[in-house]
């Protein structure tokens, strides 16, 4: 039982099922991310959440109040849109209140909340201006002071940060955090950036046609993903994905890769279960990370094996110099650190960290468990 | 070379603009040219109209026609002037431009913001109402206006114009809420909003362009009618237009023919008032949600 819970939720538009059995329960004062490429079914499920989308089949109950047809004011829910959608004819503490009114709380109340919340976002001095008058970030502002007023059990927010420009996305995705943390309310929140889940969530549900990928900490969604479309879709630059092929030396499993010029080279395995597929075809994930010079190796790591093979491209980026590789016949691209000693078209050692490495099935594309 | 062609441009440009405003000017007097002649002869007496001149300026400038057209014009058999049916028009125009207007605003808002299946069917047959001729409802109205005990009064009219109106209000706040973001009904149903409460407050104080629009269009056809109010309208609720025809169709003594010119300019005021307060704001309107952004 959590605080808030989907329960084996669809939902169908006439007979094309966009939703297939979601499963998810949320604790009070998690913080959700729902995170997947556009048509992934993540901001179908968040309204459904919110009562704007009805449930096909299945229940959605907060703090144990089914939910399924209720009306969206009274799930005791709160809303923060994309477009911030904030009442363009009325003033910024009118479009606070609003809710507030047609809940009809008294008019002292209902100011004092309003100071409350405009002190917490720092907006006190646009109270009587309208949103067009705004910046971006403003509404933005306003907008989250519109959820926050009415004091609500969960939070939902639509993409909020996805019309502000580069910078002030990463001021106000902290300023949501901090948000969070102050006030420990339960939040579910959907982005199509992985970034932005991997910062700000406790928990992730990474979606993908109407499926439910992996839900994890955003530790276990990075390290061990459930299949590949989990392990590509979150970080950037993407997971390495490679073929290889798996056998044993002296007794322990490795993976043999071709390199640039077709030969092969054997990297050791961490997980001694890989035994069992010995003499089969994997798909192999490395982290770009994971692959760097022998100085800036993992030293905490138990099993680093090497690999010599050609630079095709560098691309320095400041703080970290991306090299691109032919390995297994695929583009491979390792993320070194600015000052490493990389020149296109030069053989160079490269430092893998094997223990984060990852295997799948190449026909399931599931993760084979350890 | 390139210097010469850049001159001959601008000669060209010279010419070709000379000529167009040459032109435009043509039309502006073309256009002006019945105001004029109604707006001179209304203020003069009638010898100077009847001893020919009606182009010319007037030598003597009175204001009687305008009164007696206002005041005591012979009116079919009573000597009224045009002033108890300027009220008649006005009892009629300002419900039924308000009623439509309100109307077309909730069905568009209905249509957009409330989908239901079949929608655009209704929407259809709503807008099919824009293009049925008059002439084709007259005998089956002034039926249902006996039938509903409406024949020959304003409400009568106020009644038919409503209902030929809608088609039209209906169609402009449609187009106009379909482009409004959705995602403000949304957060005003979070917000706890009703049907009515989001209409009031969030949708039509955001209507004003639209509502501009569909003001002056409702008012001046509404204004101007002239077949419905000879058809329907009884002896006390008879609007502007028909007894204007009375005036000017009287078979009997002299014509006055500065008065007539006097109670058409009278009769045509009130659409022109409203096109000088609120024109700029109808172009905007006809424009707003034809382009998106």
């Amino acid at each position: 039982m959590g605080f808030l819970d989907i329960d084996n939720t669809t939902k169908s538009y006439g007979a094309v099922e966009v939703l297939h059995k979601v499963d998810i329960s949320v604790q009070e004062g998690e913080f959700l991310v729902l995170v997947g490429p556009s048509g992934c079914g993540k901001s179908t499920l968040l309204n459904m959440i919110a009562g704007l989308e009805e449930i096909t089949s299945g229940e959605i109950r907060i703090k144990d109040n089914v939910m399924n047809g209720v009306h969206p004011s009274k799930r005791n829910i709160a809303m923060v849109f994309q477009s911030y959608a904030l009442y363009p004819n009325m003033t910024v503490g009118q479009n606070i209140t609003f809710g507030l009114e047609m809940h009809g709380t008294p008019k002292p109340e209902r100011d004092k909340a309003m100071k409350d919340v405009a002190q917490l976002l720092q907006i006190e001095p646009l109270l009587d201006r309208k949103p067009g008058a705004l910046s971006g970030g403003q509404r933005q502002r306003v907008a989250m002071g519109r959820a926050l007023v009415r004091n609500p059990d969960v939070f939902l927010f639509d993409e909020p940060l996805s019309n502000l420009d580069a910078k002030l996305r990463v001021d106000m995705r902290t300023e949501i955090k901090k948000l969070h943390q102050k006030l420990g309310t339960t939040i579910v929140y959907v982005t199509h950036d992985q970034i932005e889940a991997m910062t700000l969530s406790t928990r992730i549900a990474v979606m993908n046609g109407g499926y439910v990928q992996q839900l994890g900490t955003p530790q276990e969604i990075y390290d061990t993903p459930a299949n590949i479309f989990v392990a590509t879709f979150m970080g950037s630059p993407a997971m390495n994905v490679v073929p290889a092929k798996v056998a044993l030396e002296n007794g322990r499993p490795v993976a043999q890769v071709s390199l640039f010029d077709g030969s092969t080279v054997a990297l050791p395995f961490s997980q001694n279960n890989m035994s069992d597929w010995a003499g089969k075809d994997i798909l192999l994930g490395i982290r770009p990370e994971t692959i760097t010079d022998e100085d800036a190796a993992d030293r905490k790591s138990s099993n680093i094996a090497h690999m010599t093979n050609r630079i095709v491209v560098t691309e320095p980026a400041g703080s970290d110099t991306f090299v691109t590789m032919t390995l297994g016949g695929k583009d491979v691209i390792a993320r070194m650190r600015s000052d490493a000693d990389v020149h296109p078209g030069a053989d160079f050692m490269f430092a893998v960290n094997m223990e984060k490495a990852v295997a799948f099935d190449p026909k399931t594309e599931n993760r084979i468990a350890p | 070379m390139s210097i010469a062609t850049q001159d001959t441009a601008i000669r060209t440009g010279r010419v070709m603009r000379t000529l167009i405003y040459l032109v435009l000017l043509l039309f502006v007097l073309f256009y002006m040219l019945p105001l004029y002649v109604m707006v001179v002869n209304s203020v003069k007496p009638l010898e100077e109209i009847t001893g020919g001149g009606m182009m010319n300026l007037p030598q003597v400038f009175t204001l009687e026609p305008w009164a007696k057209a206002w005041s005591s014009a012979q009116i079919g058999v009573e000597p009224t002037g045009l002033s108890p049916y300027f009220w008649n028009s006005i009892k009629m125009v300002v419900p039924a431009v308000a009623i439509s207007t309100v109307l077309g605003a909730l069905n568009g808002y209905v249509l957009t913001k409330w989908r239901f299946k079949y929608d655009t069917i209704v929407f259809g047959l709503i807008l099919f109402a824009c293009f049925i001729p008059f002439q084709i409802v007259l005998i089956p109205m002034a039926k249902m206006l006996g039938l509903m005990g409406l024949a020959g009064t304003t409400w009568g009219l106020v009644l038919v114009h409503v209902v030929y109106g809608v088609g039209f209000t209906t169609l402009y706040f449609r187009n106009y809420y379909a482009v409004f973001p959705t995602e403000l009904i949304r957060a005003a149903q979070i917000d706890g909003a009703g049907f009515f409460q989001i209409f009031w407050r969030i949708l039509l104080p955001s209507s004003g362009p639209i509502a501009v629009v569909s003001i002056i269009w409702q008012f001046t056809n509404i204004w101007n009618d002239f077949l419905f109010g000879a058809s329907f309208a009884g002896a006390d609720s008879q609007p502007m237009t028909v007894a204007l025809n009375n005036l000017v169709q009287a078979s009997h003594g002299v014509k006055e023919y500065n008065v007539h010119f006097a109670g058409a300019i009278l009769a045509a005021l009130p659409t022109l008032l409203v096109y000088i307060v609120a024109g700029r704001y109808f172009v905007r309107g006809l424009m707003a949600g034809s382009v998106k952004g």
